[in-house]
């Protein structure tokens, strides 16, 4: 058993430590502690200075503006930027730079490639993802939005939902059903569409946290070219599955590094609220420190399966679940630990949408009640905690399957 | 980065399933249960002579193998699969780490030869009436006595095997601090009466000293200090072997739910059951995560292992009673039976968790390790 890494990976962390210590000043307390208005700015320059390095694509290959480099390498970097205390990229750049390129790098044309993952690198084109709908959302495969061939143009219509950053993007990539005779999965495409266009609404709504993340997108004979369709007419299933594990292995280094300064915070903050000698609550901080312990030790063994070439399995459904049923636990004990003044949100919310709150934030009620409330979303959204547990009863455990309900 | 066992230890795994599939089947586990000593002495030389599993820790010129914590913890792991009755965690992890961490190459060199054949077992008292786990609860005193020696008076109890043990290492009270003394396991004024334990597959005892003739193991500082490396270690083997008990009690739940049918269905294809599976799943991951962990730094010598001993030994007890509770749930009647297995598991997975500190009390020393 060795959890180091190997001599190259560790000479490639030098060199990101060495960036890193060049670009941020020597007391920097990560983005948390800017306003909102300076961390966009900031957030803005720091992805160029990203994308001019090439930390954004690190594993691309050069011919498309990458460095070539390892996964390996991908998880180094995701764990100095999470140590500094600095985002790879925008928002967005979960679309566009992880999502969408890796999608093309492996399924795309020539033609999409050059002109597309230029492009995403560059930050021309912002990215959304539009999956699920109205009434496909754990059973995605039900999707009913459909494309139709229209001399050289798609023509789109149905609705998605739950489309993260819609309001600011340029493009979505959109699971469509171009095959209506063909079963459930098997009639399905992965469409790249403009969003810009009169056919293509759309309409931003409040999360229960107060903030606007969601949309709702209306396609009404919406036009995209016919060869802007991914990995073949009828195979988007396929396409959009591979994606799936994709991020898993960065996740599996990153979350425990992420949850470990939210724990880390939250002990300060039994501190301040007089709370760290109650014995209730030192018992829930010392279990949630045995979850973030325990969540990168299962990390490294996901990672040590990544590394020997395992396609990512089921086994990101043990991480998945892992950690958005442990953020229940922690954000309600910060909530335990303010008590009275946990309901009286004062200080900004947090600055990303998911997870824990940025480095360098303010322990105030309005960080912790924002992050205690957007925590239910995590046992929600990519799979929710019911879904994984059926997947991980039938992949991993090899329980027999649900009877299916008869099809329409 | 390779947070798996490499190719010798899963040989050592293979092995020691293999040859406790062979040896301690069910039926051998049920018949040994019910013997007076609790465990099979001739199975017990067969490990150390054929295998050598009790002198994996022990260095080769002590008749060990010299191997460490790691082996150690994945044999714990194997026995606790295969529900095995053995004084492995007394003699093997508990007062062979007392007498290696200890500074007494003489007592060294006199008794682990005999532990590591599988001759002699050994064992460590130290909890008495008040079963506290701390130094306070020491009260058993020692006094000198003529020619070097030491007087032992008091009592132990919840001894782990401590009825069978060739050799007492008996936690006592001394004018200068807390000792760590030799007892042999027929010396006069020593009264040692097996306790009526829940699990029958671990036996424990209860000890009474009337100036009991002892020797003073040789430590660095305080014994203390020594008692709580011992913990540690035993701490965290006893954590890689709830690992083994879950595992198995999860086996044996996905195997029944696969096959009973109920409704005109297997019970494993309705979510009820599927998510009670699912989690325990998850439970066992976390603890095989988290035993893995303890066990490298066990193995390390690292400063961290007082955290890693306490986080794996909460984290894995609770996981393998709420596994081992599951099993029986998803057996329904039967698994609430004498006959069917399930119930050695869920009493040995019930049992550890409260041995060596119960899990409220480990998450009490680790908030204090990590500064809380």
């Amino acid at each position: 058993m060795d959890i180091s890494y190997p001599p190259e990976a560790e000479a490639f962390r030098e060199e990101v430590k060495d960036f890193l210590a060049e670009q941020l000043p020597a007391d920097w307390p990560g983005i948390g502690a800017l306003d909102e208005e300076p961390a966009w700015e900031f957030s803005r320059k720091w992805r160029e200075l990203l994308a001019e390095r090439g930390y954004l694509s690190v594993t691309w290959p050069r011919e498309h503006g990458g460095r070539g480099l390892s996964k390996l390498h991908q998880v180094v970097l995701m764990e100095e930027l999470a140590q500094a205390g600095v985002p790879f990229g925008m928002p967005h750049d979960t679309f566009g730079v992880k999502m969408l390129a890796n999608t093309l790098l492996r399924w795309g044309s020539e033609e999409q490639k050059k002109h597309f993952l230029p492009r995403i690198l560059a930050g021309e084109d912002v990215w959304c993802q539009g999956y699920s709908e109205p009434d496909a959302g754990s059973d995605l495969a039900s999707l009913t939005t459909r494309a139709e061939l229209d001399g050289d143009e798609w023509v789109i219509n149905g609705q998605k939902v739950w489309t993260s950053g819609a309001h600011h993007s340029d493009w979505i990539f959109v699971l469509a059903r171009t095959n209506q005779e063909a079963p459930k999965h098997g009639g399905i495409s992965f469409l790249l569409v403009p969003l810009n266009q009169p056919g293509v609404e759309v309409r931003p709504f409040r999360m229960m946290s107060g903030q606007l993340h969601f949309n709702e997108v209306f396609f009404t004979d919406a036009r995209t070219r016919a060869d802007l369709v991914v990995g073949g007419v009828d195979n988007g299933w396929t396409v959009a599955q591979s994606l799936l594990g994709v991020e898993r292995g960065e996740e599996a280094a990153t979350n425990p590094i992420l949850f470990k300064a939210e724990l880390e915070r939250l002990i300060e903050l039994a501190r301040m609220y007089g709370k760290d000698r109650d014995p209730v609550i030192r018992q829930r901080i010392a279990w949630c420190w045995a979850k973030v312990e325990t969540m990168r030790n299962l990390g490294y063994r996901i990672l040590t399966g990544w590394l020997k070439g395992a396609a990512p399995g089921p086994e990101s459904s043990i991480a998945k679940l892992y950690w958005s049923e442990y953020h229940l636990q922690v954000t309600d004990l910060a909530m335990d630990i303010m008590g009275m003044h946990a309901q009286v949100p004062v200080g900004r919310p947090p600055l990303r949408t998911f997870r824990a709150d940025d480095p360098g934030a303010a322990n105030s009620s309005g960080s912790w009640s924002t992050t205690y409330l957007v925590a239910r979303s995590g046992t929600i959204y990519a799979g929710t905690s019911q879904v994984q547990r059926n997947i991980l009863a039938e992949k991993v455990l090899g329980l027999p399957r649900e009877p299916r309900a008869a099809q329409k | 980065m390779d947070f798996a066992f490499d190719e010798d230890q899963e040989e050592l795994r293979r092995t020691v399933r293999a040859f406790l599939e062979a040896t301690a089947p069910e039926a051998e586990t049920r018949r040994t249960m019910e013997t007076e000593a609790g465990y099979d002495q001739a199975l017990w030389r067969r490990m150390g002579s054929e295998l050598g599993l009790q002198g994996l820790a022990i260095p080769e010129e002590h008749g060990g193998a010299g191997a460490g914590p790691v082996e150690v913890g994945l044999v714990m792991e194997e026995m606790g699969r295969a529900m095995l009755c053995a004084p492995y965690l007394a003699s093997a992890v508990q007062a062979t780490t007392a007498l290696l961490h200890s500074d007494d190459e003489e007592a060294r060199t006199e008794l682990l030869p005999a532990l590591a054949a599988g001759e002699q077992v050994a064992t460590l008292a130290l909890t008495e009436d008040s079963a506290r786990w701390n130094r306070e609860g020491v009260t058993l005193t020692a006094r000198a006595g003529a020619d070097g020696g030491w007087l032992l008076d008091g009592h132990k109890t919840f001894v782990l095997d401590g009825a069978q043990a060739d050799v007492v290492l008996t936690v006592a009270r001394a004018t200068d601090g807390i000792g760590i003394f030799l007892v042999a396991g027929d010396a006069p004024g020593l009264t040692r009466t097996t306790l009526p334990t829940l699990d029958l597959t671990r036996r424990q005892a209860r000890l009474e000293y009337r100036d009991v003739p002892a020797r003073r193991l040789r430590t660095r500082g305080d014994g203390w200090e020594l008692v709580e490396v011992v913990l540690r270690h035993s701490a965290v083997a006893l954590a890689a072997e709830q690992v083994g008990v879950a595992s198995r009690a999860l086996e044996m739940a996905v195997e029944y739910a696969k096959v009973r049918h109920q409704f005109g269905r297997a019970i494993g294809s309705f979510q009820a059951v599927k998510h009670l599976l699912a989690d325990s799943l998850m439970e066992v991951e976390s603890a095989r995560a988290a035993a893995y962990a303890a066990l490298l730094s066990a193995q390390n010598g690292e400063g961290d292992l007082p955290m890693a001993a306490s986080l794996a030994k909460s984290l894995c007890s609770d996981a393998s009673v709420k596994v081992t509770q599951d099993n029986i749930q998803v057996h329904g009647g039967i698994g609430f039976t004498w006959e069917h297995p399930a119930h050695l598991y869920f009493k040995r997975a019930k049992t550890s968790q409260l041995l060596l500190g119960d899990s409220a009390y480990h998450r009490e020393l680790l908030a204090q390790a990590i500064g809380v």
